[in-house]
């Protein structure tokens, strides 16, 4: 399944109250690095349909959130689970080290 | 080689050349290999594709851009120019290479192999760190890397950029767009930067600059609070209250990849044959700021990008040349085109 498109509005709703854990990609237009992982987090979105759902959020258009989770770098890609954030990872990464971040939220520690 | 992946592509294939980076270097490498027929591979990174220029803004000072073009369309339009000519670009990074010998193999993060005639390398620089404990753990959390991506969650706030030479200047010019006011913390009383962007910034009424001062501490536990500067020539120390701090301070080759295999220089470039960009190892070939101490800009990279294809290029026809008299021993000297690469046979 392709990426979503999260806003302010819809934050609570798509995020804090899935019944699966979400990846929000906080990024905007202006950032290089941005535009790198996002061909990744659109593969990994296909790869874990049903496990976790991946969203992006456009730090420019929506900065309530943004200011709320107080993101100063992009991209920051941060999980929720239950409501709560339970991962951040910031900066751009290859898509192994992401996968294993993710696999790292599904697989709670024994 | 220990542990190669097996690979699902690529095994039986021998290519004329794999690049490995791209920024103008390896771009511009693959435009001239792919113009020459040569097909090349194009290990592109997986997140470090487009090199340098992906984190800047406008750059203005590539010849025929005269409005200036932004750094992650100049390198959209680079990937472009070599793709229309055959190259093939892969969101992969480079994390094994076997590099002796008239075969060399490169391996990909994703488990692909490449074997290759001819290597070459466009890997690049990354940014120096200021080498402080609380650098790592606040990094993202008020200290950046990348004006262009950060600068906008500073608005209003006071930010200070580390560093005397024309990137600092390029950033804290950009950043006055958000903050406040923005201070230049610099070793010594004077700029190493070109005198349009020196100029351009002690010009600006939002740009104040910290002459003789290091930057001996940062503040803050989840968000950078301040900065605790040392000044050079007196050793005092005083505190900045700031919440963002930008480091650029330089850059340090990216060559970790082929240390040991490669001879490298004091500071870990990869030296080169005189003005050619042939190193040590027959049909390894070198270019762009993992070679250039000293110029390191966009178009000289580019330039050293061609020059390191048509080194290859030249490499392969002598290659090519002696497989044929060997494999003709007692025949009449012709060529064999069956000997020669792609471009060359037809």
């Amino acid at each position: 399944m392709a990426t979503v498109a999260v806003t302010d509005d819809t934050f609570k709703s798509e995020v804090l109250e899935s019944d699966v854990p979400v990846l929000v990609d906080f990024w905007a237009t202006w950032c290089g690095p941005c535009r790198m992982v996002a061909p990744i987090l659109e593969e990994l979105s296909d790869e874990y349909e049903g496990k976790i759902k991946i969203v992006k959020l456009d730090t420019d258009a929506n900065q309530a959130t943004t200011m709320a989770y107080g993101i100063t770098s992009i991209p920051t890609l941060n999980v929720y689970s239950g409501g709560e954030l339970v991962k951040s990872v910031i900066g751009a990464r290859p898509k192994r080290a992401l996968q294993e971040e993710i696999d790292a939220v599904l697989t709670p520690s024994a | 080689m220990t542990d190669q992946p097996t690979n699902t592509t690529g095994e039986a294939t021998v290519h004329d050349i794999v690049i490995v980076g791209s920024g103008p270097a390896g771009y511009t490498a693959a435009v001239y290999a792919a113009r020459a027929g040569l097909a090349p591979v194009v290990i592109a990174g997986s997140v470090t594709a487009g090199g340098a220029l992906m984190n800047t803004t406008e750059v203005e000072n590539f010849p025929g851009f005269p409005a200036g073009i932004q750094g992650p369309d100049l390198m959209e339009a680079m990937r472009e120019q070599a793709e229309k000519f055959g190259a093939r670009v892969l969101w992969d990074d480079a994390e094994q290479v076997e590099l002796t010998g008239d075969v060399k193999t490169v391996v990909t993060g994703g488990g692909e192999t490449f074997k290759a005639r001819a290597v070459i390398l466009a890997t690049g620089s990354a940014y120096r760190e200021l080498g402080l404990p609380e650098e790592k753990q606040l990094s993202g959390r008020g200290v950046s890397w990348c004006a262009t991506c950060d600068g906008f969650f500073f608005r209003d706030q006071h930010i200070a950029v580390v560093g005397g030479g024309d990137s600092a200047m390029e950033e804290a010019t950009f950043l006055t767009r958000f903050a406040s006011k923005v201070t230049i913390v610099h070793r010594r009383d004077s700029l190493r930067a070109s005198k349009i962007m020196a100029d351009r910034a002690q010009a600006d009424p939002k740009i104040e600059f910290a002459w003789n001062s290091e930057v001996a501490g940062i503040s803050g536990q989840d968000k950078v609070t301040g900065l605790t500067l040392r000044d050079t020539v007196t050793g005092e120390e005083r505190e900045l209250d700031t919440t963002g701090l930008f480091v650029a301070i330089g850059h340090d080759p990216r060559t970790d990849l082929v240390k040991g295999q490669i001879d490298l220089d004091d500071e870990g470039y990869i030296l080169v044959e005189g003005r050619s960009t042939r190193t040590n190892l027959p049909g390894v070939f070198a270019c762009g700021d993992a070679v250039d101490h000293t110029y390191r800009q966009a178009i000289t990279a580019a330039g050293s990008g061609c020059a390191a294809a048509l080194d290859a290029q030249s490499y392969l026809t002598e290659v090519a040349d002696a497989e044929g008299e060997q494999s003709l021993a007692g025949t009449p000297a012709v060529p064999n085109p069956d000997g020669l690469p792609a471009a060359l046979a037809g």
